[in-house]
């Protein structure tokens, strides 16, 4: 058979039900084989639309996602994506068409060196040099994507092989003797841990998008529970502790809770799940959590002592880890009452500084408001994606997350446009969930062209606008730290979101009306198939508390 | 396993963080690697991008066809090495990495040094090279090409010794290393 039907085969013997992708030139025989390859595949209006939708399905669903483009522009429109996928840990595989192998090197028509311009951004990448060695790279390809700390892969492949005969014979194994990933964790390193959290007066743990990745949500859970341990999450691990609960301080960070960030100032042990001390999180590194101790749980050993530097490094999986800790530590019989001072402590500063905003006196929405309104509209129970900036913020402040794989959004790369075609991603790869999309009017557009897709495929996201006609947190620094001289940060009314909506094919709503607000959201839901609606809300509002950039925890303002 | 139980805990004071210190000595990375292409790009371009700067470099077969050598030089003044190991371990096709203690490793390096030489500076330039145990391999009228093998530091003094009679062009290999005794590197 041809390489390319070989490649759909080892699609499905990887599980893959669906893939996002555009043809070209350079994948032509590859979209010969879709035809009757067996497997679906959603037509993309952008390159980038797709990878992200690729990222939303892996995110929502724990499965590798599947993106495929051609050669030269189409690569090269993969990048941020792929990029995105690696700062935050997403399992995705790339596929990609690339000229005949006589042309390559000679810059041929859509030639881009896509595994020169890809290395550094992708966890490892395939250049396919013979047609027969196709199937094994595919392989190992989802191997690499999903196993240890999860990451893009791509494979590239020239058109002239993806056409070749070869002979097809299932891969059963991968031969990747330089890739070891450690799962287990060492058993004295988590003793250790054990008897330092025991030990600890003024523990706090710190999880990251880690314990998402590794499915390891119960048995964090598990091990808060097995002493009454405060809990906080970076923004990529909302929803890997249920919030709210008793023991969950709110996100930390930037723009987290001053009872998370004030605990990992005075914390006199931190135990770290599958985070990475990102400078959001830490502030000023030099004066981060200056009394603690920490423990580093992280199954990539690069992470741990990177940029603070661990007591207790545990190399694993956080499943392993977590459940193999939470044995050892109520083998100890620690007295949970030693916490109770700790406990008063962090309750002062729940009181004194919940999170809150200055509502409006008429029927103006604030944007504080649209997502706590979204969070009644849904339930609580929708899987939300976002993109990047306040919008983001708000929704990761005000929408309490019960469960992982249910607040999606790019956090290490910070990508604008990534939230409408991760909805996407994430509807087509959970049909009966519940999937919206929080988006600022500036990120929106950034790949509204999927709403076609949307549309044509009937895939029924609810897109929510949080419309203030600014790039709303670059206004918000200019303001703060720019001495209010805003340059460029003012989007106007355009576009006419209603009619973009339904120049696309899809429900177009313009709310903005508060006190209807909630209704308005439940009906917008209602709706059969994808709806998109423009949210007014305050157009100059500011997102806090704030740790301002290169500042520590203690000089939070807001 | 059928260890005692756990009594005492454990007091935080006594807990010491495994730091990223810098050694501020020079390292030199033994690195086996798969023998495919792009594994020199991949390992190039991890350096650049975390500002890691490579004093030397020199790449090899081995005997083993499917493997090759590759062997570094970084500055651990410069550089955590322990970082600079744990993002090596993350290229797939990177399989083993040793960093080789000073004292159990033998080091060597080629260098070529051509240097003006007349018929009057030609004599003492030779006692040099016999010195440094060097070899000439060519001699013209106005030249002299001459061979040095040892260590960095000996190669360096060589040249400190024959720069004064005019040193046209230098080229030196690059280190390459070997543990002492009999396992392997």
């Amino acid at each position: 058979m041809r390489a390319v039907d070989a490649l759909m085969e080892c699609l499905k013997a990887e599980g893959v039900d669906v893939v996002f992708g555009l043809p070209g030139g350079a994948n032509l025989p590859t979209y010969d084989a879709f035809v009757n390859g067996g497997i679906r595949h959603i037509l993309v209006r952008h390159e980038a639309g797709g990878g992200h939708a690729a990222e939303g399905y892996a995110k929502a669903t724990g499965k590798v996602g599947v993106a495929f483009g051609t050669s030269g522009p189409g690569a090269t429109n993969l990048i941020t994506p792929m990029c995105d996928a690696m700062m935050d840990s997403v399992p995705v595989v790339f596929i990609t068409g690339q000229v005949r192998t006589d042309l390559l090197g000679t810059d041929g028509f859509q030639e881009a060196d896509t595994i020169g311009i890809t290395m550094p951004v992708v966890k490892h990448s395939f250049m396919i040099q013979h047609p027969q060695e196709l199937p094994r790279a595919i392989h190992e390809a989802f191997h690499l994507a999903r196993t240890g700390r999860p990451g893009p892969v791509v494979v590239d492949i020239p058109v002239d092989l993806s056409r070749a005969e070869i002979d097809y014979e299932p891969v059963s194994d991968v031969r990747l003797p330089g890739y070891q990933p450690r799962l287990e964790g060492n058993q004295k390193q988590i003793r250790q841990a054990a008897k330092a959290l025991a030990a600890a007066q003024r523990p706090v743990i710190y999880a990251g998008g880690g314990v998402v990745n590794a499915n390891a949500a119960p048995e964090l859970r598990d091990f808060a529970l097995a002493d009454r341990f405060p809990v906080t999450c970076t923004l990529m691990g909302l929803g890997a502790f249920p919030a709210p609960h008793p023991q969950w301080l709110g996100m930390l960070g930037m723009h987290g809770t001053r009872a998370a960030n004030y605990a990992m100032d005075e914390a006199d042990l931190i135990c770290a799940v599958g985070a990475r001390f990102d400078d959001r999180i830490t502030g000023k590194l030099s004066e981060f959590a200056p009394r603690a101790k920490f423990i580093h749980i992280d199954v990539d050993p690069a992470e741990i002592s990177k940029n603070v530097p661990a007591h207790i490094p545990i190399v694993g999986d956080a499943r392993h880890v977590l459940a193999k800790l939470v044995v050892e530590y109520r083998a100890i019989g620690a007295d949970p009452g030693r916490l109770e001072a700790w406990w008063s402590r962090i309750a002062g500063w729940r009181s004194k500084y919940p999170l809150g905003w200055e509502e409006s006196t008429d029927t103006e929405i604030k944007p504080q408001f649209m997502v706590r309104a979204l969070y009644e509209a849904t339930g609580g129970q929708a899987i939300v994606t976002s993109d990047v900036g306040q919008h983001q913020m708000w929704s990761a402040q005000y929408y309490d997350f019960p469960e992982p794989r249910r607040w999606i959004n790019s956090g290490g790369l910070g990508t604008m446009g990534f939230g409408l075609p991760a909805a996407m991603g994430a509807a087509v790869g959970c049909p009966d969930a519940l999937v919206c999309c929080i988006a600022g009017d500036g990120s929106v557009q950034m790949n509204a062209q999927e709403l076609a897709t949307c549309a044509q495929n009937k895939i029924p996201i609810k897109v929510f606008v949080m419309n203030n006609g600014y790039l709303g947190m670059v206004r918000q620094w200019q303001e703060l730290f720019w001495e209010g001289k805003y340059s460029q940060v003012d989007m106007g009314e355009f576009p006419d979101f209603v009619k973009l909506a339904e120049a696309y094919g899809v429900a177009g709503i313009r709310l903005t009306d508060k006190t209807t607000l909630v209704e308005d959201m439940r009906r917008a839901i209602a709706l059969e198939g994808p709806v998109f609606v423009d949210v007014r809300v305050t157009r100059e509002e500011n997102t806090y508390p704030m740790i301002p950039a290169g500042h520590a925890a203690r000089e939070m303002v807001g | 396993m059928g260890e005692p139980g756990i009594k005492e805990p454990l007091s935080l004071e006594e807990l010491e963080a495994a730091t990223n210190l810098r050694t501020g000595r020079k390292h030199v990375l033994s690195i086996l690697v798969e023998n495919k292409s792009g594994v020199l790009t991949r390992i190039a371009g991890l350096f650049a991008r975390r500002g890691f700067n490579i004093e030397t470099l020199t790449v090899g077969p081995t005997e083993d066809q499917q493997i090759s050598r590759v062997t570094l030089t970084v500055d651990g003044a410069l550089h955590p090495i322990d970082q600079v190991t744990k993002q090596l371990h993350k290229l797939v096709n990177v399989l083993k990495i040793r960093d080789l203690e000073p004292a159990d490793t033998v080091a060597r390096e080629l260098a070529l040094f051509k240097v003006t030489a007349d018929g009057s500076q030609r004599g003492e330039l030779l006692q040099i090279a016999e010195i440094f145990r060097g070899k000439v391999v060519d001699v013209t009228k106005r030249a002299i090409i001459i061979e040095v093998t040892g260590t960095t530091d000996k190669i360096e003094a060589f040249e400190t010794m024959v720069r004064p009679f005019g040193l046209i062009e230098m080229m030196r290999t690059g280190e390459i290393a070997i543990s002492r005794g009999r396992s392997e590197t």
